[in-house]
Protein backbone atom coordinates (compact mmCIF):
# COMPACT_ATOMS: atom_id res chain seq x y z
CA UNK A 1 0.00 0.00 0.00
CA UNK A 2 1.38 3.61 -1.22
CA UNK A 3 1.61 6.09 1.49
CA UNK A 4 -0.59 9.23 0.44
CA UNK A 5 1.25 11.75 3.28
CA UNK A 6 4.43 11.58 4.52
CA UNK A 7 6.21 14.20 6.85
CA UNK A 8 9.77 14.12 6.80
CA UNK A 9 11.77 16.08 9.61
CA UNK A 10 8.70 18.72 10.36
CA UNK A 11 9.62 21.99 12.37
CA UNK A 12 7.15 24.02 12.83
CA UNK A 13 7.67 27.43 15.27
CA UNK A 14 4.54 29.41 16.57
CA UNK A 15 6.88 32.69 17.77
CA UNK A 16 9.09 31.98 19.41
CA UNK A 17 7.86 28.91 20.37
CA UNK A 18 9.54 25.58 18.94
CA UNK A 19 6.49 22.83 18.70
CA UNK A 20 7.31 20.48 16.12
CA UNK A 21 10.60 19.21 16.37
CA UNK A 22 11.19 16.67 13.55
CA UNK A 23 8.22 14.93 12.89
CA UNK A 24 8.83 12.12 10.55
CA UNK A 25 5.48 9.55 9.50
CA UNK A 26 3.73 8.52 6.61
CA UNK A 27 -0.10 7.92 6.50
CA UNK A 28 -0.53 4.88 4.06
CA UNK A 29 -3.42 5.42 1.56
CA UNK A 30 -7.14 4.13 2.60
CA UNK A 31 -6.24 3.50 5.74
CA UNK A 32 -6.98 5.10 9.08
CA UNK A 33 -3.98 6.25 11.18
CA UNK A 34 -4.58 7.45 14.78
CA UNK A 35 -2.24 10.24 16.06
CA UNK A 36 -2.33 9.99 19.91
CA UNK A 37 -0.54 11.73 22.75
CA UNK A 38 -0.64 13.90 25.76
CA UNK A 39 -2.20 17.29 25.73
CA UNK A 40 0.77 19.81 24.30
CA UNK A 41 2.34 17.10 22.40
CA UNK A 42 2.01 18.22 18.79
CA UNK A 43 -1.09 16.95 17.65
CA UNK A 44 -3.09 19.68 16.78
CA UNK A 45 -0.18 21.62 15.23
CA UNK A 46 0.68 18.85 13.22
CA UNK A 47 -2.18 18.75 11.39
CA UNK A 48 -2.54 22.36 11.10
CA UNK A 49 0.94 22.49 9.55
CA UNK A 50 0.10 19.78 7.21
CA UNK A 51 -2.89 22.28 6.07
CA UNK A 52 -0.40 24.90 5.68
CA UNK A 53 -1.90 27.09 8.39
CA UNK A 54 1.06 26.95 10.48
CA UNK A 55 3.90 27.12 8.05
CA UNK A 56 6.77 24.34 8.45
CA UNK A 57 9.88 25.98 9.03
CA UNK A 58 11.89 23.12 8.44
CA UNK A 59 11.32 19.48 6.57
CA UNK A 60 9.21 18.35 3.44
CA UNK A 61 5.71 17.34 3.58
CA UNK A 62 4.44 15.25 0.53
CA UNK A 63 1.24 14.41 -0.83
CA UNK A 64 0.72 11.72 -3.60
CA UNK A 65 4.36 12.73 -4.04
CA UNK A 66 3.57 16.36 -4.46
CA UNK A 67 5.70 18.55 -2.01
CA UNK A 68 3.64 20.61 -0.26
CA UNK A 69 5.05 22.47 2.85
CA UNK A 70 5.33 25.85 0.74
CA UNK A 71 2.26 25.57 -0.23
CA UNK A 72 -0.91 28.02 0.85
CA UNK A 73 -3.92 26.84 3.03
CA UNK A 74 -6.18 26.78 -0.11
CA UNK A 75 -3.77 25.14 -2.41
CA UNK A 76 -3.59 22.17 -0.24
CA UNK A 77 -7.15 22.04 0.23
CA UNK A 78 -7.75 21.89 -3.20
CA UNK A 79 -5.55 19.15 -3.52
CA UNK A 80 -7.79 17.15 -1.81
CA UNK A 81 -7.40 17.79 1.95
CA UNK A 82 -10.63 18.10 4.17
CA UNK A 83 -10.21 19.73 7.63
CA UNK A 84 -12.12 19.24 10.59
CA UNK A 85 -10.88 21.69 13.49
CA UNK A 86 -10.85 20.69 17.33
CA UNK A 87 -13.30 23.87 17.22
CA UNK A 88 -15.55 22.28 14.48
CA UNK A 89 -15.31 25.93 13.29
CA UNK A 90 -18.79 25.60 11.42
CA UNK A 91 -20.18 29.34 10.38
CA UNK A 92 -22.59 29.66 13.07
CA UNK A 93 -24.38 33.04 11.05
CA UNK A 94 -24.59 30.79 8.16
CA UNK A 95 -27.28 28.06 7.78
CA UNK A 96 -26.74 24.16 8.09
CA UNK A 97 -27.23 24.42 3.78
CA UNK A 98 -24.54 27.08 3.69
CA UNK A 99 -21.87 25.84 5.49
CA UNK A 100 -22.39 22.57 3.06
CA UNK A 101 -22.16 24.49 0.20
CA UNK A 102 -19.28 26.28 0.97
CA UNK A 103 -17.79 22.97 1.35
CA UNK A 104 -17.99 22.15 -2.43
CA UNK A 105 -16.37 24.57 -4.05
CA UNK A 106 -17.81 24.50 -7.19
CA UNK A 107 -21.16 25.64 -5.60
CA UNK A 108 -23.44 22.55 -6.59
CA UNK A 109 -24.19 19.82 -4.14
CA UNK A 110 -24.29 15.94 -4.99
CA UNK A 111 -27.53 15.05 -4.58
CA UNK A 112 -26.65 11.55 -3.78
CA UNK A 113 -23.98 12.30 -1.34
CA UNK A 114 -26.09 14.30 0.64
CA UNK A 115 -28.43 11.58 0.95
CA UNK A 116 -25.54 9.50 1.88
CA UNK A 117 -24.37 12.33 4.34
CA UNK A 118 -28.34 12.54 5.35
CA UNK A 119 -28.00 8.69 6.26
CA UNK A 120 -26.20 9.13 9.18
CA UNK A 121 -26.35 12.69 9.98
CA UNK A 122 -30.33 12.81 9.44
CA UNK A 123 -30.72 16.30 11.87
CA UNK A 124 -28.88 18.00 8.61
CA UNK A 125 -31.51 17.21 6.73
CA UNK A 126 -34.41 18.34 9.25
CA UNK A 127 -32.15 21.60 10.21
CA UNK A 128 -31.05 22.39 6.49
CA UNK A 129 -32.29 26.03 6.92
CA UNK A 130 -31.53 26.21 10.61
CA UNK A 131 -28.62 28.96 11.62
CA UNK A 132 -25.61 26.38 12.13
CA UNK A 133 -25.15 28.27 15.76
CA UNK A 134 -28.70 27.40 16.87
CA UNK A 135 -27.58 23.01 16.81
CA UNK A 136 -26.01 21.55 19.96
CA UNK A 137 -22.65 20.31 20.04
CA UNK A 138 -23.31 17.32 18.76
CA UNK A 139 -24.70 18.42 15.64
CA UNK A 140 -22.00 20.84 15.41
CA UNK A 141 -19.66 18.72 14.87
CA UNK A 142 -21.78 16.67 12.76
CA UNK A 143 -22.17 19.77 10.25
CA UNK A 144 -18.38 20.17 10.55
CA UNK A 145 -17.66 16.51 9.29
CA UNK A 146 -20.33 16.59 6.85
CA UNK A 147 -18.77 19.58 5.07
CA UNK A 148 -15.39 18.09 4.89
CA UNK A 149 -16.81 15.37 3.22
CA UNK A 150 -19.77 16.75 1.16
CA UNK A 151 -17.23 16.50 -2.03
CA UNK A 152 -14.73 13.33 -2.12
CA UNK A 153 -11.33 14.19 -0.60
CA UNK A 154 -8.17 12.36 -0.81
CA UNK A 155 -7.48 12.75 2.81
CA UNK A 156 -9.36 14.21 5.95
CA UNK A 157 -7.40 15.38 8.66
CA UNK A 158 -9.90 15.32 11.64
CA UNK A 159 -8.80 16.83 15.03
CA UNK A 160 -10.44 15.30 18.15
CA UNK A 161 -14.39 15.29 16.90
CA UNK A 162 -15.49 13.44 20.07
CA UNK A 163 -13.82 16.03 22.75
CA UNK A 164 -16.51 17.01 24.95
CA UNK A 165 -19.56 14.98 23.54
CA UNK A 166 -21.83 12.95 25.14
CA UNK A 167 -21.14 9.16 24.88
CA UNK A 168 -24.41 8.05 22.86
CA UNK A 169 -23.44 11.22 20.32
CA UNK A 170 -19.75 9.56 20.34
CA UNK A 171 -21.18 6.13 19.55
CA UNK A 172 -22.92 7.97 16.31
CA UNK A 173 -20.19 9.92 14.92
CA UNK A 174 -17.97 6.41 15.11
CA UNK A 175 -20.62 4.92 13.44
CA UNK A 176 -20.05 7.68 10.76
CA UNK A 177 -16.41 7.66 10.55
CA UNK A 178 -16.21 3.51 9.90
CA UNK A 179 -18.66 4.48 7.11
CA UNK A 180 -16.50 7.17 5.76
CA UNK A 181 -13.44 4.65 5.96
CA UNK A 182 -15.65 2.22 3.86
CA UNK A 183 -15.83 4.50 1.37
CA UNK A 184 -11.97 3.70 0.95
CA UNK A 185 -10.93 7.39 2.41
CA UNK A 186 -7.37 7.94 4.18
CA UNK A 187 -8.02 9.33 7.58
CA UNK A 188 -5.38 10.78 9.74
CA UNK A 189 -7.44 11.42 13.34
CA UNK A 190 -6.17 13.32 16.36
CA UNK A 191 -8.06 11.24 18.94
CA UNK A 192 -8.29 10.95 22.91
CA UNK A 193 -11.01 8.38 23.54
CA UNK A 194 -9.77 5.37 23.43
CA UNK A 195 -12.97 3.46 22.42
CA UNK A 196 -13.11 5.42 19.35
CA UNK A 197 -9.27 5.12 18.66
CA UNK A 198 -9.38 1.16 19.03
CA UNK A 199 -12.56 1.13 16.71
CA UNK A 200 -11.27 3.35 13.76
CA UNK A 201 -7.33 2.96 13.54
CA UNK A 202 -5.56 1.10 11.59
CA UNK A 203 -2.35 2.31 12.55
CA UNK A 204 -1.19 4.92 15.55
CA UNK A 205 1.56 7.22 15.98
CA UNK A 206 2.05 8.95 19.32
CA UNK A 207 3.54 12.26 19.97
CA UNK A 208 5.23 13.63 22.35
CA UNK A 209 7.19 16.71 22.96
CA UNK A 210 6.78 17.64 19.20
CA UNK A 211 7.92 14.56 18.15
CA UNK A 212 6.24 10.84 17.04
CA UNK A 213 7.47 8.03 19.91
CA UNK A 214 5.98 5.21 18.50
CA UNK A 215 4.54 3.91 15.33
CA UNK A 216 2.92 0.59 14.85
CA UNK A 217 -1.06 -1.08 14.57
CA UNK A 218 -3.78 0.37 16.74
CA UNK A 219 -4.74 -3.09 17.48
CA UNK A 220 -1.34 -3.76 19.24
CA UNK A 221 -1.31 -0.66 21.33
CA UNK A 222 -4.66 -1.27 22.37
CA UNK A 223 -3.30 -4.42 23.85
CA UNK A 224 -0.52 -3.38 25.45
CA UNK A 225 -1.58 -1.78 28.65
CA UNK A 226 1.95 -1.44 30.28
CA UNK A 227 2.95 0.28 26.47
CA UNK A 228 0.25 2.80 26.73
CA UNK A 229 0.96 3.98 30.19
CA UNK A 230 4.58 4.37 29.18
CA UNK A 231 3.67 6.36 25.77
CA UNK A 232 0.77 8.08 27.21
CA UNK A 233 0.97 8.22 30.65
CA UNK A 234 -1.85 6.19 31.87
CA UNK A 235 -3.78 3.43 30.21
CA UNK A 236 -6.22 3.95 27.28
CA UNK A 237 -8.78 2.24 29.25
CA UNK A 238 -8.42 4.94 31.89
CA UNK A 239 -8.48 8.08 29.37
CA UNK A 240 -11.90 7.95 27.57
CA UNK B 1 -26.84 6.15 12.46
CA UNK B 2 -28.51 6.94 15.39
CA UNK B 3 -29.25 10.79 15.26
CA UNK B 4 -29.32 11.00 19.02
CA UNK B 5 -28.57 15.02 19.09
CA UNK B 6 -31.55 15.68 17.31
CA UNK B 7 -33.72 13.97 19.35
CA UNK B 8 -34.60 17.48 20.64
CA UNK B 9 -36.24 20.59 18.78
CA UNK B 10 -34.13 23.17 17.50
CA UNK B 11 -34.37 25.91 19.77
CA UNK B 12 -36.06 28.99 17.04
CA UNK B 13 -32.83 31.19 16.32
CA UNK B 14 -33.13 34.57 18.56
CA UNK B 15 -33.83 37.55 16.32
CA UNK B 16 -32.29 40.44 17.58
CA UNK B 17 -34.58 43.62 16.71
CA UNK B 18 -33.52 45.38 19.69
CA UNK B 19 -31.07 47.68 18.13
CA UNK B 20 -32.92 47.64 14.81
CA UNK B 21 -35.51 49.46 17.19
CA UNK B 22 -33.27 52.12 18.41
CA UNK B 23 -33.12 54.76 15.84
CA UNK B 24 -36.92 55.04 15.59
CA UNK B 25 -37.56 54.97 19.81
CA UNK B 26 -34.68 57.54 20.11
CA UNK B 27 -36.33 60.04 16.77
CA UNK B 28 -39.67 59.30 19.10
CA UNK B 29 -38.15 60.33 22.39
CA UNK B 30 -36.85 63.45 20.89
CA UNK B 31 -40.65 64.84 19.65
CA UNK B 32 -41.61 66.37 22.73
CA UNK B 33 -37.66 67.53 23.81
CA UNK B 34 -37.77 69.25 20.26
CA UNK B 35 -41.65 70.58 20.46
CA UNK B 36 -42.17 71.85 17.42
CA UNK B 37 -43.35 68.82 14.65
CA UNK B 38 -41.60 70.55 11.77
CA UNK B 39 -38.46 70.89 13.75
CA UNK B 40 -38.07 67.54 14.90
CA UNK B 41 -39.36 65.90 11.27
CA UNK B 42 -36.43 68.50 9.63
CA UNK B 43 -34.21 67.27 12.03
CA UNK B 44 -35.12 63.40 11.35
CA UNK B 45 -34.76 64.56 7.48
CA UNK B 46 -31.31 66.12 8.30
CA UNK B 47 -30.24 62.91 10.27
CA UNK B 48 -31.40 60.00 8.01
CA UNK B 49 -29.54 61.87 5.27
CA UNK B 50 -25.96 62.44 7.18
CA UNK B 51 -26.58 58.83 8.36
CA UNK B 52 -27.12 57.59 5.14
CA UNK B 53 -23.98 59.55 3.72
CA UNK B 54 -21.77 58.24 7.04
CA UNK B 55 -23.22 54.58 6.09
CA UNK B 56 -22.02 54.67 2.05
CA UNK B 57 -18.42 56.02 4.07
CA UNK B 58 -18.17 53.20 6.64
CA UNK B 59 -20.01 49.88 4.93
CA UNK B 60 -16.95 49.38 3.37
CA UNK B 61 -14.46 49.83 6.22
CA UNK B 62 -16.85 47.47 8.75
CA UNK B 63 -16.32 44.75 6.62
CA UNK B 64 -12.52 45.39 6.15
CA UNK B 65 -12.21 44.94 9.41
CA UNK B 66 -14.30 41.83 9.66
CA UNK B 67 -12.99 40.41 6.98
CA UNK B 68 -9.53 40.31 7.51
CA UNK B 69 -9.08 42.25 10.88
CA UNK B 70 -7.41 44.99 9.22
CA UNK B 71 -7.27 47.96 10.93
CA UNK B 72 -7.33 50.87 8.02
CA UNK B 73 -6.42 54.09 9.36
CA UNK B 74 -6.33 55.51 6.09
CA UNK B 75 -10.20 55.24 5.22
CA UNK B 76 -10.49 58.80 5.25
CA UNK B 77 -8.03 59.21 2.26
CA UNK B 78 -10.63 57.56 -0.13
CA UNK B 79 -13.29 59.53 1.05
CA UNK B 80 -11.25 63.19 0.48
CA UNK B 81 -9.82 61.66 -2.62
CA UNK B 82 -13.41 60.88 -3.85
CA UNK B 83 -14.39 64.28 -3.10
CA UNK B 84 -11.51 66.06 -5.01
CA UNK B 85 -12.09 63.92 -8.31
CA UNK B 86 -15.82 65.11 -8.24
CA UNK B 87 -14.22 68.40 -8.80
CA UNK B 88 -12.46 67.28 -11.70
CA UNK B 89 -15.71 67.29 -13.02
CA UNK B 90 -18.03 69.71 -11.11
CA UNK B 91 -15.62 72.77 -12.15
CA UNK B 92 -14.99 72.48 -15.95
CA UNK B 93 -19.17 71.35 -16.22
CA UNK B 94 -20.19 74.02 -13.75
CA UNK B 95 -22.66 75.56 -16.68
CA UNK B 96 -24.06 72.23 -17.08
CA UNK B 97 -24.40 71.65 -13.45
CA UNK B 98 -25.91 74.94 -12.54
CA UNK B 99 -28.27 75.09 -15.72
CA UNK B 100 -32.14 74.60 -15.13
CA UNK B 101 -32.62 71.17 -16.55
CA UNK B 102 -32.05 67.45 -14.48
CA UNK B 103 -30.79 65.87 -17.60
CA UNK B 104 -27.95 68.14 -17.51
CA UNK B 105 -27.18 68.13 -14.26
CA UNK B 106 -27.23 64.32 -14.15
CA UNK B 107 -24.87 64.70 -16.85
CA UNK B 108 -22.62 65.70 -14.30
CA UNK B 109 -22.95 64.45 -11.02
CA UNK B 110 -23.18 60.39 -12.35
CA UNK B 111 -20.08 60.68 -14.03
CA UNK B 112 -18.22 62.51 -11.44
CA UNK B 113 -19.64 60.24 -8.84
CA UNK B 114 -18.72 56.81 -11.61
CA UNK B 115 -15.21 58.77 -12.11
CA UNK B 116 -14.71 59.15 -8.06
CA UNK B 117 -15.67 55.54 -7.37
CA UNK B 118 -13.27 54.48 -9.87
CA UNK B 119 -10.36 56.54 -9.16
CA UNK B 120 -10.82 55.48 -5.32
CA UNK B 121 -11.33 51.39 -5.97
CA UNK B 122 -7.43 51.85 -8.30
CA UNK B 123 -6.38 53.75 -5.15
CA UNK B 124 -7.76 51.40 -3.11
CA UNK B 125 -5.78 48.14 -5.18
CA UNK B 126 -2.71 50.54 -4.68
CA UNK B 127 -2.98 50.60 -0.82
CA UNK B 128 -4.15 47.00 -0.27
CA UNK B 129 -0.71 45.64 -2.15
CA UNK B 130 1.51 48.58 -0.88
CA UNK B 131 0.55 49.18 2.50
CA UNK B 132 -1.93 46.81 3.89
CA UNK B 133 -0.27 43.81 2.66
CA UNK B 134 3.08 43.36 4.00
CA UNK B 135 1.48 44.17 7.28
CA UNK B 136 -1.29 41.49 7.18
CA UNK B 137 -1.74 40.28 11.48
CA UNK B 138 0.11 43.37 12.84
CA UNK B 139 -2.26 45.59 14.40
CA UNK B 140 0.32 48.26 15.45
CA UNK B 141 2.07 48.78 11.66
CA UNK B 142 -1.19 48.61 10.20
CA UNK B 143 -2.19 51.44 12.14
CA UNK B 144 0.99 53.43 11.43
CA UNK B 145 1.01 52.48 8.28
CA UNK B 146 -2.28 53.42 7.13
CA UNK B 147 -2.65 56.78 9.42
CA UNK B 148 1.25 57.81 7.48
CA UNK B 149 -0.91 56.93 4.12
CA UNK B 150 -3.51 59.45 5.13
CA UNK B 151 -1.22 62.19 5.95
CA UNK B 152 0.53 61.43 2.30
CA UNK B 153 -2.93 61.47 0.79
CA UNK B 154 -4.01 64.62 2.41
CA UNK B 155 -0.57 66.34 1.77
CA UNK B 156 -0.83 65.19 -2.04
CA UNK B 157 -4.22 66.85 -1.79
CA UNK B 158 -2.76 69.93 -0.72
CA UNK B 159 0.44 70.22 -3.39
CA UNK B 160 -2.19 69.13 -6.56
CA UNK B 161 -5.01 71.49 -5.51
CA UNK B 162 -3.56 74.05 -3.23
CA UNK B 163 -4.28 74.96 0.46
CA UNK B 164 -7.60 76.95 0.10
CA UNK B 165 -11.40 75.53 0.67
CA UNK B 166 -13.00 74.40 -3.10
CA UNK B 167 -16.47 75.25 -3.62
CA UNK B 168 -18.58 72.33 -5.09
CA UNK B 169 -22.03 73.77 -5.22
CA UNK B 170 -25.35 71.61 -5.59
CA UNK B 171 -26.96 71.32 -8.98
CA UNK B 172 -29.27 73.42 -9.68
CA UNK B 173 -32.14 70.43 -9.80
CA UNK B 174 -31.12 69.66 -5.84
CA UNK B 175 -31.52 72.85 -4.50
CA UNK B 176 -34.30 74.30 -2.46
CA UNK B 177 -36.79 72.07 -0.84
CA UNK B 178 -39.91 70.07 -0.93
CA UNK B 179 -42.36 71.25 0.91
CA UNK B 180 -44.95 68.75 3.35
CA UNK B 181 -47.33 70.92 5.36
CA UNK B 182 -44.46 72.70 7.74
CA UNK B 183 -42.02 70.83 7.00
CA UNK B 184 -39.23 71.77 4.32
CA UNK B 185 -37.40 68.61 3.65
CA UNK B 186 -34.06 69.62 1.02
CA UNK B 187 -34.32 67.76 -1.82
CA UNK B 188 -30.58 66.43 -1.68
CA UNK B 189 -31.11 65.52 1.69
CA UNK B 190 -33.86 63.17 -0.02
CA UNK B 191 -31.46 62.11 -3.10
CA UNK B 192 -29.04 61.44 -0.04
CA UNK B 193 -31.26 58.79 1.36
CA UNK B 194 -32.26 57.25 -1.79
CA UNK B 195 -28.59 56.41 -2.55
CA UNK B 196 -28.00 55.19 0.79
CA UNK B 197 -30.86 52.67 0.91
CA UNK B 198 -29.92 51.61 -2.65
CA UNK B 199 -26.44 51.18 -1.50
CA UNK B 200 -27.53 49.14 1.73
CA UNK B 201 -29.92 47.17 -0.13
CA UNK B 202 -27.41 45.84 -2.55
CA UNK B 203 -25.14 45.06 -0.13
CA UNK B 204 -27.48 43.18 1.76
CA UNK B 205 -28.51 40.97 -1.57
CA UNK B 206 -24.71 40.68 -2.69
CA UNK B 207 -24.69 39.31 0.75
CA UNK B 208 -27.08 37.65 0.97
CA UNK B 209 -27.81 35.87 -2.56
CA UNK B 210 -24.57 35.07 -3.98
CA UNK B 211 -21.58 32.66 -3.55
CA UNK B 212 -19.57 35.74 -2.72
CA UNK B 213 -21.81 37.41 -0.76
CA UNK B 214 -21.73 33.96 1.40
CA UNK B 215 -17.97 33.70 1.38
CA UNK B 216 -17.59 37.36 2.43
CA UNK B 217 -20.02 36.14 5.27
CA UNK B 218 -18.05 33.14 6.47
CA UNK B 219 -15.08 35.09 6.10
CA UNK B 220 -15.65 37.96 8.79
CA UNK B 221 -16.88 34.75 11.15
CA UNK B 222 -13.94 32.41 10.61
CA UNK B 223 -11.44 33.39 7.86
CA UNK B 224 -9.16 30.45 8.60
CA UNK B 225 -11.65 28.03 8.18
CA UNK B 226 -12.62 29.47 4.67
CA UNK B 227 -9.23 29.19 3.55
CA UNK B 228 -9.58 25.39 4.86
CA UNK B 229 -12.25 24.86 2.59
CA UNK B 230 -10.12 25.60 -0.45
CA UNK B 231 -11.40 29.43 -0.82
CA UNK B 232 -8.10 32.05 -1.63
CA UNK B 233 -9.46 34.55 0.83
CA UNK B 234 -6.80 37.62 0.37
CA UNK B 235 -8.50 37.78 -3.26
CA UNK B 236 -11.85 38.39 -2.28
CA UNK B 237 -10.72 41.05 0.52
CA UNK B 238 -8.86 42.63 -1.96
CA UNK B 239 -12.01 42.32 -3.99
CA UNK B 240 -14.00 44.17 -0.79
CA UNK B 241 -11.33 46.51 0.08
CA UNK B 242 -11.83 48.02 -3.35
CA UNK B 243 -15.17 48.07 -3.63
CA UNK B 244 -14.77 49.62 0.38
CA UNK B 245 -12.67 52.22 -1.17
CA UNK B 246 -15.01 53.15 -4.15
CA UNK B 247 -17.91 53.65 -1.44
CA UNK B 248 -15.90 55.88 0.39
CA UNK B 249 -15.30 58.07 -2.57
CA UNK B 250 -18.62 57.91 -3.33
CA UNK B 251 -19.34 59.38 0.24
CA UNK B 252 -16.60 61.81 -0.21
CA UNK B 253 -18.33 62.75 -3.46
CA UNK B 254 -22.07 63.14 -1.19
CA UNK B 255 -20.36 64.82 1.59
CA UNK B 256 -18.32 67.69 -0.85
CA UNK B 257 -21.77 68.59 -2.07
CA UNK B 258 -23.69 68.19 1.23
CA UNK B 259 -21.40 70.78 2.42
CA UNK B 260 -20.97 72.38 -1.20
CA UNK B 261 -17.33 72.75 -0.41
CA UNK B 262 -13.89 70.16 -0.86
CA UNK B 263 -10.88 70.46 1.70
CA UNK B 264 -8.08 68.15 2.41
CA UNK B 265 -9.06 67.17 5.80
CA UNK B 266 -12.69 66.30 4.55
CA UNK B 267 -11.11 62.56 4.97
CA UNK B 268 -9.21 63.42 8.43
CA UNK B 269 -12.80 64.77 10.04
CA UNK B 270 -14.35 61.69 9.00
CA UNK B 271 -12.42 59.25 9.59
CA UNK B 272 -12.81 59.50 13.14
CA UNK B 273 -17.00 59.61 13.15
CA UNK B 274 -16.60 56.45 10.42
CA UNK B 275 -14.58 54.69 13.15
CA UNK B 276 -17.01 55.27 15.62
CA UNK B 277 -20.16 53.90 13.54
CA UNK B 278 -18.25 50.61 12.73
CA UNK B 279 -17.79 50.29 16.52
CA UNK B 280 -21.23 50.83 17.63
CA UNK B 281 -22.53 48.81 14.81
CA UNK B 282 -20.40 45.67 16.26
CA UNK B 283 -17.06 44.85 13.42
CA UNK B 284 -18.00 43.43 10.34
CA UNK B 285 -21.53 43.68 10.68
CA UNK B 286 -23.06 45.98 7.46
CA UNK B 287 -26.70 45.97 9.30
CA UNK B 288 -25.27 47.57 12.29
CA UNK B 289 -22.86 49.89 10.87
CA UNK B 290 -26.16 50.91 9.25
CA UNK B 291 -28.03 51.32 12.57
CA UNK B 292 -24.92 52.58 14.01
CA UNK B 293 -24.84 55.55 11.21
CA UNK B 294 -28.65 56.35 12.00
CA UNK B 295 -28.10 57.11 15.34
CA UNK B 296 -24.75 59.05 15.23
CA UNK B 297 -26.41 61.18 12.85
CA UNK B 298 -29.69 61.70 15.19
CA UNK B 299 -27.63 62.14 17.80
CA UNK B 300 -25.54 64.93 16.19
CA UNK B 301 -28.64 66.74 14.85
CA UNK B 302 -30.97 66.41 17.78
CA UNK B 303 -27.99 66.49 20.34
CA UNK B 304 -27.07 69.95 18.18
CA UNK B 305 -30.09 70.98 18.12
CA UNK B 306 -30.90 70.75 21.99
CA UNK B 307 -28.33 71.17 24.23
CA UNK B 308 -25.36 72.75 21.34
CA UNK B 309 -22.42 71.87 23.52
CA UNK B 310 -22.92 68.55 23.80
CA UNK B 311 -22.49 68.26 20.06
CA UNK B 312 -18.82 68.49 21.06
CA UNK B 313 -19.04 64.94 23.07
CA UNK B 314 -22.23 63.65 21.79
CA UNK B 315 -20.75 60.91 19.44
CA UNK B 316 -18.14 59.96 21.79
CA UNK B 317 -20.83 59.52 24.59
CA UNK B 318 -22.99 57.50 21.97
CA UNK B 319 -20.15 55.00 21.36
CA UNK B 320 -19.56 54.55 25.11
CA UNK B 321 -23.56 54.17 25.96
CA UNK B 322 -23.66 51.65 23.46
CA UNK B 323 -20.34 49.91 24.26
CA UNK B 324 -21.38 49.84 27.71
CA UNK B 325 -24.36 48.10 26.97
CA UNK B 326 -23.17 45.59 24.46
CA UNK B 327 -19.81 45.53 24.37
CA UNK B 328 -18.82 43.74 20.99
CA UNK B 329 -21.49 46.58 19.61
CA UNK B 330 -24.86 46.64 18.61
CA UNK B 331 -24.43 43.22 16.10
CA UNK B 332 -20.97 41.59 16.93
CA UNK B 333 -20.59 39.32 14.26
CA UNK B 334 -16.58 38.56 14.73
CA UNK B 335 -15.32 37.59 17.78
CA UNK B 336 -12.53 39.89 17.58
Amino acid sequence: MSDLLTLAGVHTHIGRYHILQGVDFAVPEGQTTMLLGRNGAGKTTTLRTIMGLWPASHGEISLSGARIEASTTPDIARLGVGYVPESMAVFSDLTVKENLVLGARDGDLDEARLDWIFGFFPALRRFWLSRAGSLSGGQKQMLSIARAIVEPRKLLLIDEPTKGLAPAIVMALIECLKEIKRRGATILLVEQNFHAARELGDAVLVMDNGAIVHRGAMSALAEDVALQERLLGLSLETHQ
Amino acid sequence: MTDTAAAGPLPKPKRDFLPALLPAAFALLMLPLVGSASSWATLLAASLAMGMMIFIMASGLTLVFGLMDVLNFGHGAFIAVGAYVATLVFLPLAGLSQADSLASNLAVLVPAAVLSMGITAVLGLVVERVLILPVYGQHLKQILMTTGGLIVAEQTLYALWGPQIIPMPLPASLRGSFIFGDVAIAKYRLLAMLVGLVVFISIQLVLNRTRIGLLIRAGVENREMVEALGYRIRRLFLGVFMVGAALAGLGGVMWGLYREQVHASIGDELTVLVFIVVIIGGLGSVGGCFIGALLVAMVANYGGFLVPKLALVSNILLMVAILMWRPRGLYAVTSR
